[in-house]
Formats: C-alpha cells, structure tokens, sequence
C-alpha cells in the first residue's frame, strides 16, 4: 500500500546525525545521554568547588580564601549544583529517560518534544547559577537562601537574582520531566505489565516524580515570593512589612525535605535491580518495597519542620514533628532488610555495581542511624548547623547517591555504549572512593559532636586535626573520581563489546532483552508481558 | 555507657580528671575530640544521657546490618552457594522487622520527648539575659540589672592576649552567675544568627521582628566558648560567644563595675566605628 511505503519513507529508522541530532533530540536514549554528559560536567565544576573549600579547612587560618564572600557561594554552589545538576539529571533525567521506557516496553517517552525542552532548560539553569556565582559578589547565602540575609538588603548584587531564575528554569525542567515520566509509566506499559509487576527502578521514578510535581510548585513559589521582596518592594519575608522570614522556612523546607527523598528514590530503585540482578533472586518483599517508597514519599511531605528545630518552634509543634520524623525508619528499615533478604540465599557475583551496591547499603545504614539521632529536637540542640548535620546528610543522602549513580553505570554501561567497564580499573575506583568518602565524611561526626558549625572558613585550632584528615579523604575522593573519568574514556575508547544480556540469569528486565548497544528505536513491536514471569 | 565511652576517648578523662577543680575545664573543645564537650549545665547533662542510651543503639543496628553483609558476603557469593534459592516472601520475618523497629522508635520517644520538654524554657527565672545578633557581633542586655547593655566583638589574631583561643575570645564577654535559672531572649537586629554554647546546651535563632525564649543554669564556674550557628553573611565565623561563669556574690559585684564600665553607653558614631572594624576583618 501507497500509505505503508510512505510511513516506512520518512518512518523511524533514519538517526538525525551531527548537532541536529543532539539538540533537536526527541529521543529517550539521546536525551538520557545528554542528561548524563551534563551530570557529568556539573559534577567535576561542583566537586572543584568542595576541593577549595578543603583546601582552605585543610589547616586552621586563612590559607586560599581571604574573600569569604567568595568562600559562602562555593558552599552555596556546592549544593545546588550537586543537587540540581548532578544528582537529579543523572538519576532521574539520565538513567529515567534511558530505562523507564527500556524497563516497561514503550518505544518512547509519551511526550519526547517535551523531553527535549526539559533537558535544556536545564542546560540554561546551569549557565545561568555559573554566572550567578560571578555576578556581583555572587549568592553567599548557603543553599537554604534563608532570608534576610538572601534580601536586598544584605545581598544587594544581582547574584541571588540569577541564582533564583536558575532554580526557577531547573524547577520548570523538572516538572515537565515529572510530567512525561508519569504519563509514560501510566499509560505506556507494554501488555500485561501490570502496576504490581513493574520493576522497582520504575516504581521508585514514579514516586519520585509524583514528589517533584508536588513538590517544585512551593519552590517555585517561594523563589517568587524572594524574587518581588527583592525587586518589587513587597514584604513577605520582610518583617518591617509585616513579613516573616520563618514563612520562607516553612515554604523552602517543604521543598527540601521531599527533595532529599527525589535524590535517594531513585537510588533506592537502581539498587534493587542491581542487588536482584547479581544476587540472581527475585527481590525479596516486592510489593512491600514498592509501597515502602510510597510511604517514605508521603511521610516526606509532613515533616520537614525538623529542618528548623532552632527556629523557637512551639513546644508542642517540635514534639509532633520528632514523631513524625522517627516514623519514617520503618518504611527505610523494611527497604534495607529486604535488600539484604535479597542478598540471602543469593548466589552472588560480587561485580563493580553490585560492591557499589553494598557500599550503598552500609552508606545508607551509616547516614540513617545519624539521622534518628537528629530527628530528636531536645537532642538536636547539639547537632543543629553543626559538622554532624553535614557528615550525617553526605552518607545518607549524598555520597549514598553517587554510589547509586556508579551502581547504575557500572550495570548499564554496557547496555548504553555496548561496552564493557574495565574490570580491574573499576574494582580500585570503587575501593579507593570507599576509603575517600569515609575518610573525609567520617572524621566530620567528631568536629560536629565537638560543637564545630558549618559554613565557617576559619575554626578554633582545636578543631584542626579532624579537618587536616577530611581534607586527605577530600583528595582520595578527588583522585577516584579522576580516575572513574579516565575508565569512562576507557570504556568508550576500548571497551570490549558486550552480549545483549551481559549479567545473564538474573537480568530478567527488559532493557536486556534488547540489542547491546541499545538500538535508536527499541520496542516498535510492544512485547506481550502476559505470558513472561513479573519482571521483579 | 558514659564509661565506656570515656575509656574509648581518652582526652575526655583527662578533661574530667583536671575538670574536677571548681572551676570548669571544659567550655571549648579539645585537639583531636571525637565527642561533646563535657556538660556544664542541666540541659546538656540530659542531653548526654539521652545519647548515651541513643548511642548503644545506633551502634547496634550498624553492627547488625554489617554482621548479616559478612555472613552474606562469606556464605552467599557465587562460588559457596552456586544455586540460588528462590524465596521472595516470609510473612513473620516481614512482619517483625516491621514491628521491632517501630517498637524501638517508641523506646526512643518517650525519652526524646521528655528531654525536649525539659530544654524547652524555664517557669522560674530569677534574672533574665536578652542576647541580639548583629553583622557581626553580639549585643547583650541584663534588663533585671538596670538595663545593663554592651557589645561583644571578636578580638582579631594579631590582638590575642597569651590564653586567650584564636576565634573564640571576645572584647567583653558575657557574665553570668552559677546555679541560677537564667531566662534568655533571643533576637536579632539584621540577619538570622544563632547563640549557641555546646557545653551549656545552648541553641537558638535570633530571628529579626521575633523574640525566641529558653533558659540555662551553669553548673560551675568558668569560661564558655560558642559560635554563631546560623549563616549570616561574610563574617559568620568570626562572631564568638564567651560566657564567664561567676558565683552569685562576684556577679553582683561585677553588674557594679559593668554599670560604670557601659554607663557611657556607644554613641551611634563609637559603634559605627567599631563596627567598621569588625567588618574590615580579614576582608582585605
């Protein structure tokens, strides 16, 4: 049929080539590469950043930093730009637009122009927070951009404006995103996948979506309400207005609790299929796991005034919230004893991802121990803006993700590039950054419990050995890092080529099924999931 | 527990041991510390015991998790155990680590919550300190001493008296008497910042246009370091905190002296002045 031979002429099987390719890119596998390339770059600028502000805490005095302006927006774009642009397009544009659609059977995103504009939106957030860093003396205001001191007043320079439309275009990026993954986990599995029968990567990707669709909106509002209180002379925050600036608290927190659970769901997610896949068992408690992260999701959304112990909070109001913060351990407790239940009976190659994995597993114990010590506001008295908080949310929250971020290339780099890792590079990075992270996040338990507060550049000398031994951690960490660079070039330069189910009996989910690398378009033909065995 | 832990941190005894003097040695932290500074008031002494007991169980759960990773890594890898079972499901495992774990949260409320009760402020103060932030000093008010007020202000490296710790010492400390339930106001004339003294339990926002409450009682005399504890612009590590703890009969006779020592109190132009050095601070 005339109808046939045209759809098969300008169908889908030519790849667009050269720029064109990359920019007007309407697909999953190209825009999860480009979300990776661009996770990649932010954390080399952002982890240079947490180089000088070692560099300078190496030894008590001023050493690099004599401006500590400067010194206040490396900190502040530390943790945006590990946040924004590293975790999050990795874990959720990166390895979400690769796998939901790979993992579920749909040939596509449900909306791939969207997809599009939500990878460069992000592109712009990111040059836009670069520049802010240099406009005007830069936002020294710590991520938290707690007013006043993010207020005109005390930061009249237009780098906290910038800083703002940055986290407005990355807001924006996210919520599109958000919108096209639960639009295509909803409506886009392959027959028979059922909601109880999707892996758990992509129930952890649906979850996480639905918080960021609930949870950006407040962000983006507050910003908002920052940006006209900076620029338009209204009073929000502004108490000589009527304002308050525990409300930008409230509203910001709101945001940022869930938003530490959108970094580390979808490290929950890659770490179930990399512990089920090397443990060649099914997941242990599926369904419990699955609804684990529902409820960590909903938990998320009711606690985040235990950011703000300090505040003067009614009493009372302090006692709900250490209540509430408590529960959240038991949904995150039946996760890790599933994992290990996993584990259990396994027959287990303990391969790059999977030794990864099980750092994650030990991060993860380590930073959630220190966390149920600081949801006690009576006790917490100690901990608040001190070391402690910084070393508890790194193991939890930020180097447990980097590890899941490595779990996940390390299991997927074969199924992207058709390459294989190599093997003996990849077992010294995971070893040599084990020993970095826990040499430079474990000594900063001490300087906390011994009372030293965050954000300073200079400290009491008594503080000095703890900090000249994170700041050795700081520079194995570097050199890891450095060298997972060099096996990425490896890899990608000559690596040997690998099967299309490299892992073999225990990938049972479907991005294994199709071609190493994966081809440009995969399932045009949906496979019939009725009669497979539940893809756990 | 406090013993064990003091056995494995040998610096904490010795502080102890000279500690027992009367006056306090602790107050700031010591090279090499890996825990709190030793208690000096009531709040942080509940404090202790609460992590005492917290800590045994952190330490439980960290090791029971890496017991069961061993007995994996060593029973379960590839080579002892080729076949793989298929278990995915056990309904009383499920369920007790479910329940245990909610059943060590509630061990660990009630205590939590009595602790927080307990910190919360006190219904019998016999004076009152009112404690306000500025970039980047602190301002101190004795409203029951005739409204007694100063500033205190960092004094830079190169001006340090022999004694005197580099970022902690300050041109007037505060003075307060032992064994005496102290009111404390918190605010701030600026930007958020946060009084905080670990020794003592201290903690709080001076948060602009509000008026936070809690108390102290300070067990022993002797001198007490803190830092400002909340971001508040470009010289947030340089506005210390000292309290000298004095018996009650010294502390009167040093409202005394203060009231003619501060009776001049800074004319805007002085403060200015003075503020503009601070601000010059190691900004070159």
């Amino acid at each position: 049929m005339a109808n046939g031979e045209a759809a098969a002429h300008d169908g889908h099987d030519h790849t667009p080539t050269g720029w064109r390719r990359w920019l007007y890119s309407t697909n999953h596998k190209d825009i999860g590469t480009m979300y990776i390339v661009l996770s990649m770059v932010s954390a080399v600028v952002g982890g240079l950043m947490s180089l000088l502000f070692r560099l300078e805490l190496q030894d008590p005095g001023i050493q690099y930093i004599s401006d500590f302006q400067f010194y206040n927006v490396l900190v502040t774009g530390h943790g945006f730009i590990m946040v924004f642009f590293v975790v999050m397009p990795a874990m959720i544009g990166g390895f979400g637009n690769w796998f939901v659609p790979l993992m579920i059977g749909a040939p596509d995103m449900a909306f791939p122009r969207m997809n599009n504009i939500s990878f460069w939106l992000l592109a712009g957030a990111l040059v836009l927070l670069l520049v802010a860093a240099f406009t005007q003396g830069g936002p020294g205001t710590g991520w938290t951009v707690y007013p006043p001191l993010s207020s005109i007043d005390y930061h009249p320079g237009a780098g906290v404006d910038l800083g703002i439309l940055s986290l407005h275009l990355a807001g924006a990026s996210s919520i599109l995103g958000a919108i096209n993954l639960i639009t295509t986990i909803l409506n886009m599995r392959a027959p028979g996948l059922t909601m109880h029968r999707m892996p758990l990567f992509v129930w952890s990707i649906l979850v996480t979506a639905c918080l960021l669709l609930l949870a950006i909106p407040v962000l983006a509002g507050a910003l908002t309400m920052l940006l006209t209180d900076r620029n338009f002379g209204t009073t929000f925050f502004d108490v000589a207005g009527g304002g308050d600036p525990v409300l930008w608290q409230h509203l910001f927190w709101f945001f940022g609790h869930p938003e530490v659970y959108i970094i580390i769901l979808p490290a929950f997610g890659i770490i179930s299929q990399v512990v089920s896949t090397f443990s060649k068992k099914p997941v242990f408690g599926y369904l419990a796991m699955a609804y684990a992260m529902i409820a960590i999701g909903f938990i998320g959304f009711i606690v985040w005034a235990h950011h703000m112990y300090t505040i003067g909070f009614d009493v009372d109001t302090r006692a709900y919230f250490v209540s509430a913060t408590l529960v959240i351990a038991v949904p995150t407790g039946i996760k890790i004893f599933s994992w290990l239940a996993t584990m259990w009976g396994g027959s287990i190659d303990f391969r790059t991802p999977m030794l990864f994995a099980m750092g994650f597993i030990w991060l993860f114990v380590m930073g959630g121990v220190t966390g149920v010590a600081l949801a006690n506001a009576g006790m917490d008295i100690a901990f608040h803006d001190t070391y402690f908080v910084v070393a508890h949310f790194h193991y939890v929250m930020a180097i447990a993700a980097i590890y899941a971020m490595f779990s996940g290339f390390y299991y997927w780099i074969g199924k992207m590039s058709g390459r294989q890792y190599p093997r003996f590079l990849a077992r010294v990075h995971f070893w040599t950054f084990f020993i970095g992270v826990n040499v430079l996040f474990m000594p900063q338990h001490f300087l906390g419990m011994a009372g030293m507060p965050r954000r300073i550049p200079d400290y009491p000398d008594a503080y000095a050995g703890w900090n000249y031994v994170s700041s050795i951690g700081a520079y194995i960490t570097l050199t890891s890092t450095a060298l997972y660079f060099y096996i990425v070039w490896k890899t990608l330069t000559s690596g040997e080529k690998v099967a299309d189910n490299q892992w073999g009996e225990g990938a049972t989910t479907l991005e294994w099924t199709v071609a190493s690398p994966a081809p440009f378009h995969t399932f045009e033909d949906l496979p019939d999931m009725n009669v497979k065995e539940a893809a756990e | 527990m406090n013993k064990t832990v003091k056995l494995i941190f040998p610096a904490l005894v010795l502080g102890a041991l000279f500690g027992s003097g009367h006056a306090f040695a602790g107050g700031r932290s010591e090279p090499w510390q890996m825990w709190f500074q030793p208690a000096a008031s009531p709040v942080m002494e509940r404090i202790m015991d609460f992590h005492d007991i917290l800590f045994v169980m952190e330490v439980a759960i960290v090791i029971l998790v890496l017991v069961i990773m061993a007995i994996i890594i060593v029973k379960f890898n590839a080579k002892s155990n080729p076949v793989p079972s298929k278990t995915t499901h056990n309904t009383l495992l499920e369920v007790v680590w479910t329940t245990v774990p909610i059943l060590i949260l509630m061990a660990i409320a009630v205590p939590s919550l009595k602790l927080l009760y307990y910190t919360d402020r006190t219904q019998d103060a016999e004076m009152t300190l009112k404690v306000i932030g500025n970039q980047w000093y602190w301002s101190y008010v004795y409203p029951d001493h005739g409204d007694l007020e100063f500033d205190s202000l960092i004094i830079p490296d190169e001006e340090l008296q022999k004694g005197q710790p580099r970022l902690l010492s300050v041109d007037n400390e505060v003075v307060l008497p032992v064994k005496t339930n102290i009111r404390l106001l918190y605010t701030s004339n600026d930007v958020i910042h946060n009084w905080a003294i670990p020794s003592l339990g201290l903690k709080l926002d001076n948060t602009p246009g509000r008026v936070n409450e809690t108390w102290v009682s300070i067990n022993q005399k002797g001198n007490y370091y803190g830092m400002c504890s909340e971001l508040c612009g470009v010289n947030h590590g340089f506005m210390p905190i000292h309290v000298r703890a004095v018996s009650k009969a010294d502390f009167e006779a040093w409202t005394k002296m203060a009231k003619e020592k501060f009776a001049t109190k800074d004319t805007d132009v002085n403060r200015a002045i003075r503020v503009a050095g601070v601000k010059g601070f190691r900004e070159d």
